[in-house]
């Protein structure tokens, strides 16, 4: 499996990062040689197999609905590049 | 051509927990900005979710409530996308394995007759926060008090063929889920937001076409309006030859019209995977038998009740039981004495036309039960005149009277049911429409009906209405 | 005061306890050492002498007063992703260079409890991902027995640290081997605990379901009496076990008389340097003379643990990273046009190459008319390989072999090869895939690069306290923990 400069340019725009046309060449060229080595487990028949997606069957602990927490607003804040009147801020979404 | 309409909606209901789906932050509407998020909410780094009981339990409630398939093993999974206010950048959402899964709801139309809508499914979300873009001149502002709430979002099958019967829908699971006290249906806040999947096709076709996704719709009155108006759009592209593109649209309530939302650049790749935060959510069997032990009666089976206990109608029982409110007051009507097709005619007619004339919910109703009660018995007493009862009524609701029996004599409404009172009144009318009588004799019966409404009239309708045709008749003949 | 700057966790408990030393004085230690030798080993982000001494002095308190915190006054250094109230926490980014935590994980929670004290935050390639340090946003560490060389990932600053006597013992996490290779490559020992051991809330998620946090030590021991203290429920996390504390040091003592141990054929193939074989099959010797029997044992889908890894990882890694976007916290770009320009921007240039190249490959396999062949063919093979390991035990009750394929490597010489460093991993990966618990104990040089070899021991869910017990016996017979790099 080999992705194109398209492919690439489709999923770093996904995943909202920036490249540059190098960088998408850079990246092409490591990529193919992961997927080689990704793609060896195609090799497997896993028809019938059950995903696993922890060690050890869990389930689900359901907490009590209780409100429970304080406000803490301005602590979390204190790391926030843009905040005013409480608010995070961001570049002026158009809807 | 004639042209089918098809819709199906996709319903988001806030479930009314204390505490959001997997923080310990308050679901409390209209704090200041900011002030409900924890680190949960605002997705800081190492935080993890932990998941909130009551959520669960009101979706196998609703589950239960719908005849539907109870997945006692559902899976969350993650939706990645990238919004100012979903902060994880991927939304907590379930997938492939539903904790609901199909179901239906009966809907009655406005003349009375009934449909089923079935249920897709209905599936466990956390709600995202509120982008503000008007306080600040260059910003967009987050507030992330809202994400983390506990939505349920029920999804139909595309089974309505009308906007009235897409409202009708809506109005039916509003009901239910506030009858199960699971939402508290407050759409003015957002705690039950519909968005309309809308396509048209030619009768006959079997395809659907393509289809609009109305998005966010918080009123009934607007739903109705952005599907007639999308229905409408959307025939007339047809007819001119354009092909209909998938899109979502907004309705704009200003000027009455959808508009398609700006094309997103790209198409919406989500990459669902199972959440490995959260293992799979288990409704043990005890958990699930409780909650089943614990369900209120049902829409349905009390409708069959009232039908069998009550003797009414089943259209009465219909629009009696289709919230928990609603029954809840004609039944307390009923125990306090008052006869139940009375009871009934009265709190589906003027009861609830007078709500909705003031914007009211029956909980708020200014004559409460009791006192409907108290009205009916004075009507069945022969006391007062179901008309003069309206007029009793109405002061009651103005708040101007402390008591059925306290209005009647401060107004002198009792009914007149005194032979020799009425026959005097009656003589007096007499004596002024020969025209009348002789029109009478001659076989116009309608005549009869205005010399009795003008008794009813001389006696500012306090006569007893039968006696006094009753003694007419005698006397004319 | 002369202290003995690589004495071991529990010879440090005990000169507290008989008032040799006191925690002040073993911080103020700790904290010199590491000052002088930042500049060489660069094994730290963060040391604040002020929180540290703060905490040495209250633990100075309670030790007066007679308190019975089983680690009082001990210190340790924690890697810098997991999250302290107060500390910057930058998990080797520059995407989170000036974040200060607002709240503490629970293992520091837990680690504080039992009276330690915190050193500072430990140097870590960029979020986890990495084999060697080199993908640290702040320079990569050096190994303290050769500064020419890596020393291991992505835990490189916790094992780097230890190895040079910066700190008695350390925290790691370990995703695909971040505690055990850098533990192999620094002669210490190091433990990943079965998954849900350890409370992951408060650790900055790399792969949620494979992340577990573990210690670095130089003996058994320590790593016994340390994951006592960092191991629990916690209700925060729900994919943390409920199941009472256990006491990892409780079976210490017990002789290996009747050890059956698991040699998988598949751990001692080619690709294996020779000079690793050679010094873990001597130490598979030493094994037997102590009564243990060996016995061959196959793990036919363990070969497909990088590729599974590699699909798993990145995948989870993709969403998990999501959050840092400029938004709440973290790097914002100085400019920007709009919020896309903004998110790219700021994630371009807040991530390093390593992070956004598997931010990718994660992006892609689970995307659109992907999903099936890849993240779910990838939970399938865990499946198998959890049934190879479960199919072993019924006939040994730990596998062993080397923890990695060759030793500590030169700098430069796999930073351009990403497959050829995600193949160091090849016999970690596969319990964290599983979620066994799994560890690396010092057991000889390869001869032919002189650089420290590890052997790696694998267990049954929940069965450390017998790993602990075997290396510890092992450690009883031998010497190869107790050497220490001349700095």
């Amino acid at each position: 499996m080999s992705l194109t400069a398209t492919d690439i340019e489709r999923i770093a725009h996904l995943a909202r990062i920036r490249v540059t046309p190098d960088e998408v060449v850079q990246v092409q060229a490591k990529l193919d040689g992961i997927f080689k080595l990704i793609d060896e487990m195609q090799a497997v028949n896993t028809q019938g197999v059950q995903p696993m997606s922890h060690g050890l069957d869990m389930v689900l602990r359901l907490r009590d609905d209780v409100a429970t927490a304080a406000n803490e607003r301005d602590k979390f804040q204190k790391n926030a590049p843009q905040s005013a009147e409480g608010y995070f801020l961001v570049p002026k979404v158009i809807e | 051509m004639t042209w089918e309409v098809v819709i199906g909606l996709e319903t988001h209901v806030q479930l009314t927990t204390a505490s959001k789906i997997f923080s310990g932050a308050s679901t409390a509407f209209g704090a200041a900005p900011n002030t409900q998020a924890t680190m949960v909410d605002l997705a800081l780094p190492g935080s993890l979710p932990v998941m909130n009981k009551g959520a669960a339990e009101r979706a196998v409630k609703f589950g239960l409530a719908i005849g539907a398939k109870v997945n006692q093993r559902s899976i969350f999974a993650r939706k990645n996308y990238f919004y100012p206010d979903l902060p994880k950048g991927y939304q907590i959402s379930q997938f492939e394995t539903p904790i609901v899964e199909g179901g239906s709801l009966t809907i009655t139309l406005d003349d009375g007759t009934e449909k089923i809508v079935e249920l897709t499914r209905a599936h466990l979300e956390e709600d995202a926060g509120k982008s503000v873009h008007e306080q600040f001149d260059h910003e967009t502002g987050v507030d992330l008090n809202r994400a983390g709430t506990p939505l349920l979002e029920i999804v139909t099958e595309p089974v309505m063929r009308s906007s009235k019967e897409a409202v009708a829908y809506a109005k039916a699971l509003h009901g239910l889920v506030r009858y199960l006290d699971i939402c508290d249906g407050n759409m003015q806040e957002g705690s039950f937001r519909c968005d309309a999947n809308v396509s048209v096709r030619p009768v006959g076709q079997k395809e659907f076409g393509t289809r609009r996704e109305i998005k966010n719709l918080n009123s009934f009155k607007f739903m109705q309006q952005a599907i007639d108006f999308e229905v409408r759009w959307q025939i007339e592209q047809i007819e001119d030859g354009k092909k209909i593109v998938q899109a979502t649209v907004l309705f704009n309530p200003e000027t009455g019209e959808t508009k398609a939302m700006r094309s997103k650049e790209d198409a919406m790749d989500y990459r669902y995977f199972p959440d490995p935060d959260l293992p799979p959510l288990v409704i043990t069997d005890e958990m699930f038998a409780r909650i089943k032990a614990s369900m209120p009666e049902l829409p349905e089976a009390k409708c069959a009740r009232f039908m069998s206990q009550y003797g009414l109608p089943k259209y009465d029982a219909r629009l009696l039981t289709q919230d928990g409110a609603t029954s809840a007051y004609f039944e307390t009507a009923t125990q306090a004495g008052a006869d139940a097709k009375l009871a009934a005619n009265w709190t589906i007619g003027e009861v609830n036309a007078t709500l909705n004339r003031d914007e009211k919910t029956i909980e708020q109703s200014p004559v409460a039960a009791s006192q409907l009660a108290d009205l009916i018995k004075r009507i069945s007493d022969g006391t007062i005149s179901n008309k003069i009862a309206k007029t009793v009524f109405e002061t009651l609701w103005s708040g101007d009277g402390a008591s059925v029996d306290a209005v009647i004599e401060a107004k002198g409404l009792k009914q007149i049911s005194d032979v020799g009172a009425i026959e005097k009144i009656v003589d007096e009318v007499l004596a002024k429409s020969p025209a009348q009588i002789a029109d009478y004799k001659s076989g116009k019966e309608k005549a009869l009906m205005s010399i009795v409404g003008m008794v009813m009239k001389a006696s500012a309708g306090k006569a007893n209405p039968a006696q006094v045709n009753e003694i007419v008749k005698r006397k004319i003949s | 005061m002369s202290w003995n700057t690589f004495a071991t966790v529990a010879e440090t408990k005990k000169a507290l306890d008989a008032k040799q030393v006191s925690a002040t004085e073993l911080a103020t230690h700790y904290l010199d050492r590491a000052h002088a030798l930042q500049p060489a080993l660069n094994a730290y982000i963060t040391l604040d002498r002020e929180k540290t001494l703060a905490e040495a002095k209250i633990a100075d308190n309670k030790l007066a007063k007679g308190d019975a915190a089983p680690l009082l006054g001990v210190p340790i250094a924690h890697k810098d992703i997991y999250l302290i109230d107060g500390w910057k926490t930058t998990c080797g980014s520059k995407m989170l260079e000036n974040f200060i935590a607002p709240y503490t994980s629970t293992v520091v929670k837990n680690m504080a409890d039992a009276g330690m004290v915190t050193l500072g935050k430990l140097n870590m390639d960029e979020f986890a991902m990495g084999s060697s340090n080199e993908t640290s946003h702040f320079g990569s560490v050096k190994n303290p027995w050769d500064l020419t060389r890596v020393p291991g990932g992505s835990s490189g600053g916790s094992a780097a640290s230890v190895a040079a006597g910066l700190a008695p013992a350390s925290t790691g996490t370990d995703t695909g081997g971040s505690i055990r290779q850098p533990a192999m490559f620094c002669n210490l020992t190091g433990l990943k605990p079965t998954y849900g051991v350890c409370s992951r809330y408060g650790i900055i998620a790399f792969a949620s379901s494979l992340d577990q946090a573990g210690p670095f030590a130089r003996t058994a021991e320590d790593c016994a009496l340390l994951l006592t203290a960092m191991a629990g429920f916690d209700p925060n996390d729900s994919t943390s076990l409920d199941r009472p504390k256990e006491n990892y040091s409780r079976d210490l003592a017990k002789p290996l008389g009747g050890l059956r141990i698991g040699l998988p054929k598949e751990f001692f193939g080619e690709g294996v340097a020779p000079g690793i074989a050679k010094a873990v099959d001597e130490a598979l010797a030493v094994y037997r003379k102590l009564g243990a029997t060996t016995v061959e044992v196959s793990l036919p889908n363990v070969k497909y643990s990088v590729p599974a890894y590699y699909v798993v990882a990145p995948a989870e890694a993709s969403s998990n990273l999501s959050r840092f976007d400029g938004v709440r916290y973290g790097h914002r770009a100085a400019e920007y046009t709009d919020l896309m320009d903004m998110y790219k921007r700021s994630r371009a240039e807040g991530f390093g190459a390593e992070v956004k190249r598997r931010i990718l490959i994660g992006t892609y396999v689970l995307s659109h008319g992907y999903y099936d062949a890849y993240y779910l063919q990838a939970q399938k093979l865990r499946r198998l390989i959890a049934h190879d390991f479960k199919k072993a035990y019924e006939v040994c009750d730990v596998v062993m072999g080397p923890t990695a394929p060759e030793g500590a490597f030169q700098f430069g010489s796999k930073s351009d090869d990403p497959v050829k460093m995600y193949l160091n991993d090849i016999f970690t990966i596969c319990a964290n895939l599983t979620g066994q618990p799994a560890m690396s104990h010092p057991c000889g040089i390869d001869k032919d690069t002189g650089q420290f070899v590890g052997m790696h021991v694998i267990g049954n869910y929940l069965d450390e306290a017998r790993m602990l017990n075997v290396a510890h016996q092992y450690q009883l017979a031998t010497d190869w923990h107790t050497r220490h790099p001349v700095l």
